[in-house]
């Protein structure tokens, strides 16, 4: 392995790095007017990465193993890419509408996205920090991204504070485990534990996981999210809903199902527990809410939940259960945070769900939009979210996990109530006044592009399901 | 069968409506779009019917094409159970789209499409062969009937929508979790496939038939789980409790006999009790519940539930006479409900009222109004010469046939539908007409004759010549009945044989 070929295997994050120092250095030089310039420059980058992607090996490592591009990997990074462009796409409007655009944003964007491409591509512990590290450092400024504004800065802090405390946990974990193991490599480690481990390496699983279930927003590390939510710019809040989770959802998958396959029994119970508790909070706490986005951040809740239940399950069938779902996730979510974008009256945007009422009869388009997006996030047929769910059940019953199952699909009933709560306001109630018609063509198309994901996914869904069952593959043979 | 994918397209035309209505949103456009689609649904449910070879007691005119991988693919075909379910569907959707044709004055285009999309779903379910795509359309029916009571239903519309889709949703997710333990036991998901050669051992059954009952008893609707079929059809405008009481009503029967029965034969055995306690406290507690009714629409679904009764306890008895009357009498019961609603629609379209005590003396009035009324409520007693007749006739027999005490509890349960339908007739239709308000009712438009008139031939046609239809179902149900002892015999021997082996170590 000379540097040479070791390049060539991370190509596509040398495209973001090298891109967004550049797009810096032309921001800094052509100042504030550079932010619409800056903006594309960044949408193109993500796509010249995405297409070194596809045109890059299936298979190779990097760095003596501690990077590693696969299937699995390019998977979730074709999503992260996508996810970060329409939310750069989103933000571009957004920014200029409050007059704050800013050419550092989408720069910060990249080296996020840098960050979680680095998180699921690594095969290591310690690049797994770091590719952390960085797509954290650069997600707490963007949630205080509009700085003049107190509930964004508190947002930002706040994720700061609790993000340290996890990345100190996750770190200690993974100190236990190298002191156990002797190796950082997750390759190495599966040799060791092969068979079983001591307490030390499970004290350390527990710790790890407890770090990641923070960053996926599980129970009972949670907290953050409603809070982080509300409080960054919604198109800020796209990324974090969908970028954001794809990363830590691949890297959790990978980094507990490779290194620790024979700890099955011992780390299991503790994501059937956070996964059932997750599922079970987000179902319940959202029906109380009265703000769309604290809404939205208790869904999240939910869902990932029902994603950790793919990762219970510990197949490859789990595996690719997640990966579908995270994909229609991805494309559904970017759809609703377009949608409550969209709600403004005179140029101010409003964030209640009682905003929303009778907006089937002031904008049929938008409410039905809304409206579809939603039933699918509810996970009801004939939509996309149906069928996401259905791949994580199918893997939780194949591999044995009735009652986690049945508590799954039940809290999915209770879930279904705040759904439908938001599709009521929207077409049963009498309408408020109108909001602003829906301007820029960026969300215009970002809408269209998640509806027709979530109600042609029915008949397309065979291309989506070979692709994340080769992912998975390439995960767990 | 190659050529043309009839069942498809009676599926699918009525999305083709929708997307065309969707292109045109006008008021006007939308009703006559939707009109020519379902007629033109109707009209390809009876080129089907032509084709369909009832001699063949297996499934016909088969489509198979690949959908999702590992074994679960779009599986369509019809046999003798299924094929006069989608010909009642696609029958009675003109009939609700003339309904709502000056009723429904608010959003007119998206009342169409939810009923277009609803058609699809509808006669989908009664088509798929395949669990997953029957799941999906079983399902996806919840969405289009939400939207159609939440939006264009009365006053407690809210309510009854929600209790409706949550009601019949938690019902069906259990079922879901059996489909897929159901897979990881077969590899597939195929009808045809699970029908003919798949035996789920006897303790898996137990818990598979228990899932799948909680979701066809929710829809049935059966005792104690029927609450939400009163709230949805006292809120539901007219068309929407047509559709309720005329196929929804009928998906929970179709699963029984498609699945329960078949697939889990030793189950449905050792539940049969359970079925018929449930099914006669549902014909004599809710026919008394209907007599103390004070409003019009809310003592017909009462009613539908004491119905549906009857078929549960014939389908159970898994005698020829009783499946094929369950059969019959749900097809009767969705043309008969189904004109009570529209009777009620009349009424309700004049007076905005639908409380019984509001009405009196009609007959002066209304003559040919109370003519029809009186047919779909004689219809609805089981009358000899209606169709109703035929269908209860045969499910006590069955029961007779079962266990005597069946067919005792059930016949008080015909004496009393008489005493509480006579009892609505009498309020609404006789006396004299003393009601200011009503002094200047009109009698029947030519638009309303015209949707009652063909319901009134098929009620008596069905009544005196229900052979067409037994021609269709017989073989059917005979392979049916055949199929299941053949499994239950299976069973047994499986049974036997464990037993045998456990003594012997």
């Amino acid at each position: 392995m000379t540097l040479q070929t070791d390049l060539l295997v991370l190509l596509p994050e040398l495209i973001l790095a090298l891109g967004a120092m550049t797009l810096l250095l032309t921001g800094a030089v052509l100042g504030e007017k550079s932010a619409p310039l800056v903006n594309w420059g960044a949408i193109l980058l993500l796509a010249a990465s995405g297409a070194a992607m596809v045109l890059g090996p299936d298979h190779a490592t990097a760095f003596h193993n501690a990077f590693i591009a696969d299937g699995f990997s390019r998977f979730a990074k074709l999503l992260i890419v996508v996810a970060a462009a329409l939310s750069i796409l989103l933000a571009d409007e957004f920014f200029a509408r409050i007059a704050l655009s800013r050419f550092e944003l989408p720069v910060l964007m990249l080296i996020a996205s840098l960050g979680m491409m680095l998180m699921v591509s690594s095969a290591s512990f310690l690049s797994l920090y770091m590719g952390l590290e960085l797509q954290s450092l650069a997600l707490y400024v963007l949630a205080a991204f509009n700085r003049d504004h107190l509930r964004s800065t508190e947002a930002g802090l706040k994720y700061f504070v609790l993000g340290a405390l996890s990345s100190g946990m996750m770190l200690y974990g993974i100190s236990l485990i190298y002191g156990f193991t002797g190796s950082t490599e997750f390759a190495a480690i599966a040799v060791v534990t092969h068979g079983g481990a001591g307490l030390g390496v499970v004290f350390g699983i527990v710790f790890l996981i407890a770090g990641l279930a923070f960053k996926v927003s599980a129970v009972p590390f949670h907290m953050w999210t409603p809070d982080v939510y509300e409080g960054a710019p919604t198109p800020v809040t796209a990324f974090f809903a969908t970028a954001a989770k794809v990363a830590a959802l691949c890297l959790f998958l990978r980094a507990i199902l490779v290194p620790f396959p024979d700890l099955i029994h011992q780390w299991r119970q503790i994501i059937i527990f956070i996964s059932v508790l997750s599922m079970a909070l987000g179902a319940i706490a959202a029906i109380g809410q009265s703000n769309i986005k604290r809404l939205m951040a208790y869904s999240s809740i939910g869902h990932m939940g029902y994603a950790l239940l793919g990762l219970a399950a510990g197949t490859s069938l789990g595996v690719r259960g997640v990966l579908i779902y995270l994909a229609i996730y991805v494309f559904t979510n970017l759809g609703v945070f377009a949608c409550i974008q969209a709600m403004k009256r005179s140029g101010k945007p409003v964030e209640n769900i009682s905003d929303l009422a009778g907006l089937a009869r002031t904008d049929i388009k938008l409410a039905a939009v809304f409206a579809l997006l939603f039933l699918s996030l509810a996970g009801l047929p004939p939509l996309a979210g149906f069928f996401a769910k259905f791949y994580i059940f199918l893997a939780a019953m194949q591999a044995g996990l009735v009652v986690p199952a049945v508590i799954g699909v039940l809290a999915s009933a209770i879930g279904l109530v705040y759904y439908l709560k938001v599709v009521k306001v929207m077409f049963f109630d009498a309408p408020a006044p109108a909001f602003d018609p829906v301007s820029g063509i960026g969300s215009k198309a970002i809408m269209a592009l998640s509806a027709i994901v979530a109600l042609l996914f029915i008949v397309a869904a065979s291309p989506v399901i070979t692709a994340a069952d080769a992912a998975a593959k390439a995960l767990l043979p | 069968m190659t050529g043309l994918p009839i069942l498809s397209l009676v599926t699918f035309v009525p999305l083709l409506g929708a997307a065309l209505i969707v292109l045109v949103p006008k008021p006007a456009a939308a009703r006559w779009i939707a009109l020519g689609t379902t007629f033109v649904v109707f009209a390809l449910s009876l080129v089907m019917w032509a084709v369909f070879n009832p001699a063949n007691p297996g499934f016909q005119l088969v489509e198979k094409l690949d959908w999702l991988g590992g074994g679960i693919s779009y599986h369509m075909g019809v046999d003798g159970i299924s094929m006069l379910f989608v010909v009642l569907t696609a029958g009675l959707m003109p009939f609700c789209i003339l309904a709502s044709w000056k009723s429904i004055e608010t959003r007119v285009a998206e009342y169409m499409i939810a009923f277009l999309v609803l058609e699809t779903m509808m006669i989908g379910v009664f088509c798929a062969l395949d669990l997953v795509l029957f799941y999906v359309l079983f399902e996806g029916g919840l969405i289009p009937m939400f939207l159609i009571i939440g939006i264009w239903g009365g006053k407690r519309r809210v309510y009854a929508s929600f209790k409706f889709f949550l009601y019949t949703f938690v019902g069906s997710v259990l079922m879901l979790l059996a489909i897929m333990s159901m897979y990881w036991y077969s590899g597939t998901t195929d009808i045809v496939t699970l029908l003919n050669g798949v035996h789920f051992p006897a303790a898996m059954q137990t818990w598979l038939w228990l899932a799948f009952f909680a979701s066809f008893a929710v829809k049935m609707p059966m005792w104690p789980v029927h609450t939400w079929l009163p709230d949805a059809h006292v809120e539901a405008p007219t068309a929407g409790s047509v559709i309720l009481a005329g196929i929804l009503l009928k998906m929970g029967g179709y699963g029984f006999l498609r699945f329960s029965l078949p697939m889990f034969p030793s189950a449905t055995e050792m539940f049969a009790p359970l079925v018929f306690t449930l099914s006669i406290v549902a014909i004599i507690y809710t026919s008394l519940v209907a007599l103390a009714q004070e409003d019009m629409k809310k003592l017909i679904a009462y009613s539908s539930v004491a119905h549906m009764g009857f078929v549960t306890m014939g389908i159970f008895t898994l005698t020829h006479q009783g499946v094929e009357g369950g059969i019959f009498q749900m097809l009767s019961h969705g043309v008969v409900s189904g004109a009570l609603f529209l009777c009620v629609g009349v009424v309700y379209d004049r007076m905005h009222t639908r409380e019984i005590a509001a009405y009196g003396g009609l007959v002066n009035r209304m003559p040919l109004y109370a003519a029809f009324f009186l047919i779909f409520t004689l219809a609805n007693v089981g009358l000899p010469g209606t169709s109703g007749f035929i269908g209860e006739f045969l499910t006590m027999l069955g029961g007779y046939l079962h266990n005597s005490w069946l067919a005792i509890f059930s016949a008080t349960g015909v004496i009393l539908s008489a005493a509480y339908a006579l009892f609505l007739y009498r309020r609404i239709i006789f006396g004299s007409l003393v009601k200011p308000s009503l002094q200047t009712i009109q009698d029947l438009t030519a638009r309303e004759i015209a949707l009652l008139a063909p319901l009134v031939v098929i009620t008596i046609l069905l009544g005196v010549y229900p052979t067409p239809v037994f021609n269709v179902t017989t073989p059917a149900v005979a392979k049916l009945i055949a199929d299941n002892k053949t499994a239950l015999a299976l069973d047994r021997a499986s049974h036997v044989a464990a037993l045998q082996k456990r003594a012997g170590q």
